[in-house]
């Protein structure tokens, strides 16, 4: 059994690092209560939170915490009719999240997350990793078997090539988590006292060509360099698919990332998941998910990129195009998909004219 | 797996002997060893009688026996480390175990020794996931699976060719590197097994490692030397080579190759600064030896193993041999090792 750590007592840091570089995006539908447990990691930090759900309730911030909240009625203000692109009733609005932040980096968390304990019984500020593992290079030519080679106590292993030991810029912290897994609703319905209890010390890159299964529970990612690539997609309220928001954005975030030389790194920090949605529920929202993503995982490996696109906004315009035209034979719901990418980045360069290519 | 599930008669274990007094290795994996056959290859060069305790089901090999099958042309083959591929050559097992003669059990956080046979051939015997990654890594263990948004038709995995173990203690660092933090030891267990994705290179170390030899046998090339390669690993870079012909066959016939658990526990041999003029030649071999196997596409009618190791070594030739006779050296043994392959084990 895991549980999670008790951060009482646990001072405030002052000098966190990247404080005002930083935002805190948080998707939420009830309540923050959640943040009290993060509060010595994360106070220091300007929170964002995208209210899904009915605008008229009013969600209570805990005292202290300095944050920015947008509900619908303010998405679709700030947008206008470029808020279709913004799911609804689906954590997939966080996305907004990303492009209102005026921040470099951005990290993610799930309001039923909570601080994790690394095997010592410590207390892990998942913050304070991300930031380590955005702040130095990734190593995506070559795998280094000793996994994070920058990482106090380790280095790249006999036989790594010197040339290829400065690295790359690292774009994506992608982090994991104890107690309940993010598994799927069929394997939560076979497994569903199944709990994730071993603590995986290790930081790695993933190699380029590789795709995974991006899970936006735990996430941080370095905005300048990949934000508008980081679209939630259409999910949710009148879409036929939910819970396959982080997955598609990973999938077209990974493709980015290789094209434009740029790492993405898998591992610590480790958060504490606390609840399990229902399966039977997620297996209504997954189901038409499960099926295409036969034909989504092979589009990807085969996405090429043409040379031109070397801005994350030219890939991710060539990126839609391509979907548009081999995904739609699956399903109309991709054409409509294809659209919401444009309009997002659209919607991404009228907010951040300063990224414009 | 537990080591009693295991099929101890379709396990060979393969130590290649460059020290002579084996005693202290040996009786440290007793535990481990015990019920297994073991193959001890002592390097050809290697002057001194071999000192094996009692207890062990054992065969030695040395320089006449070597000879006796290979011809004493081919014997320079299997000096050095490479010794031990000799015993990969004659084996008549399933999965095949090596471990470096500098190696003894590690334990892992909780003080309990880890049982790095068992779990070597637990990787083998579970399939790999080389066409996706699974974050929650190797999907097969207890308490794991495949995470939410992996393929449901890519789950039931490929074969696993290798299984590459990891070191506590002294890890397998380069001269250079060690040289610089000669303080520096791995003290980080990382308790995870992994697939090495499809078209990922990586730099695989004989030191701890197994694989499948029915299904990759001839793949694993005793072929690169370096200009005065010495009794020390940050002296040679074989198998550095010999594992990228053996991930780029993997990738290209559909198997995979699985890093991570189990550790070992390695010691103190040689001095790292001594070792530095040697290395920077592999150095230089390896930055060679990467932009070709990222371009290398063995071509769609190399089907068996054998196919695959005559292919690139054809390409090993065409492409690097100008650039350093090393390579030229490494495609014609790569070629012999093909022939002596068959010729040794034609009958199975």
């Amino acid at each position: 059994m895991v549980e999670p750590a008790n951060t009482v007592g646990i001072p405030l840091n002052h000098t966190a690092l990247l404080k005002d570089e930083l935002d805190i995006v948080i998707p939420t539908i009830r309540n923050l209560d959640f943040l009290e447990m993060w509060r010595p990691f994360l106070q220091p930090y300007h929170l964002i939170i995208v209210q899904d759900g009915d605008p008229s309730k009013t969600i209570a911030v805990p005292e202290g915490f300095d944050y920015e909240l947008y509900n619908r009625n303010d998405i679709n203000r700030i947008l206008g009719p470029k808020a279709s692109c913004i799911s609804f009733k689906d954590s997939a609005c966080r996305c907004f999240g990303y492009m209102v932040s005026k921040k470099k980096y951005i990290f993610t968390i799930d309001d039923d997350c909570f601080v994790a304990k690394d095997p010592s019984g410590k207390a892990v500020n998942a913050l304070e990793q991300h930031i380590k593992n955005l702040l130095c290079p990734s190593s995506p030519f070559f795998f280094n078997t000793l996994y994070d080679p920058y990482r106090e106590g380790a280095d790249f292993v006999r036989g790594y090539p010197f040339s290829l030991r400065e690295g790359v810029s690292t774009a994506v912290s992608h982090g994991l988590w104890l107690n309940i897994p993010d598994y799927d609703a069929p394997t939560q319905l076979v497994k569903p006292k199944e709990r994730n209890t071993r603590y995986v010390d290790a930081v790695m890159t993933i190699p380029k060509g590789t795709l995974f299964p991006m899970c936006g529970m735990n996430l941080a990612f370095d905005r300048d360099l990949i934000g508008p690539a980081m679209y939630f997609g259409l999910m949710g309220d009148g879409q036929p698919i939910g819970r396959y928001d982080d997955m598609w954005a990973g999938w077209c975030v990974k493709v980015i990332c290789d094209h434009l030389g740029l790492g993405v790194k898998t591992g610590l920090p480790y958060i504490y998941h606390s609840k399990a949605s229902n399966p039977f529920v997620n297996l209504k929202k997954e189901y038409k998910g499960i099926f295409w993503q036969e034909d989504i995982i092979p589009f990807f490996q085969s996405a090429k990129l043409s040379k031109e696109a070397v801005t994350v906004q030219q890939c991710y315009i060539e990126l839609s195009k391509m979907v548009k035209e081999k995904l739609s034979a699956i399903d109309p719901y991709f054409a409509k998909l294809a659209d919401a990418m444009v309009t997002w980045i659209e919607a991404w360069d009228e907010l951040n004219p300063a990224t414009k290519a | 797996m537990s080591s009693s599930e295991i099929n101890k008669n379709e396990v060979d274990i393969v130590i290649g002997a460059l020290n002579a007094d084996l005693t202290q290795f040996l009786n440290s994996w007793k535990p481990f060893f015990s019920g297994f056959h073991l193959i001890i290859v002592k390097d050809p060069e290697l002057k001194d009688d071999l000192n094996i305790p009692e207890g062990f089901d054992v065969d030695v090999y040395s320089k006449p026996d070597i000879e006796k099958v290979v011809g004493a042309a081919n014997a320079t083959m299997f000096s050095g480390y490479s010794c031990r591929y000799f015993g990969y050559l004659v084996s008549k097992k399933k999965y095949i175990v090596s471990i470096d003669d500098d190696c003894v059990p590690a334990k892992d956080p909780k003080g309990v020794l880890v049982d790095a046979v068992s779990q070597h051939v637990t990787n083998l015997e579970n399939p790999a996931t080389p066409l996706f990654f699974n974050t929650l890594y190797d999907p097969y263990c207890e308490g794991a699976d495949f995470v939410r948004g992996y393929p449901f038709s890519l789950r039931s995995g490929v074969p696993c060719a290798a299984s590459c173990g990891l070191w506590l203690n002294l890890a397998d660092l380069d001269a250079p590197t060690q040289a610089l933090k000669t303080e520096q030891r791995n003290t980080s267990y990382v308790d995870a097994v992994m697939t090495v994705p499809l078209k990922a290179m990586l730099p695989i170390s004989g030191i701890n490692i197994a694989f499948n030899r029915e299904l990759v046998g001839p793949a694993l090339v005793p072929a690169l030397r370096i200009a005065g390669e010495g009794k020390v690993r940050w002296e040679t870079l074989e198998d550095v080579w010999c594992g990228m012909c053996l991930k780029h066959i993997s990738d290209h016939l559909g198997y995979g190759v699985k890093t991570g658990l189990p550790y070992v526990w390695r010691n103190e041999r040689g001095d790292a600064v001594e070792s530095l003029r040697k290395k920077w030649e592999g150095m230089k071999l390896m930055e060679k030896s990467v932009p070709f196997f990222e371009a290398l596409k063995l071509p769609e009618s190399a089907v068996s193993v054998e196919d695959c190791v005559v292919e690139l070594a054809k390409a090993v030739k065409e492409q690097l041999g100008s650039d350093d006779p090393a390579f030229t050296q490494a495609a014609d043994a790569m070629v012999k090792w093909v022939q002596l392959w068959n010729s040794v084990n034609s009958s199975g």
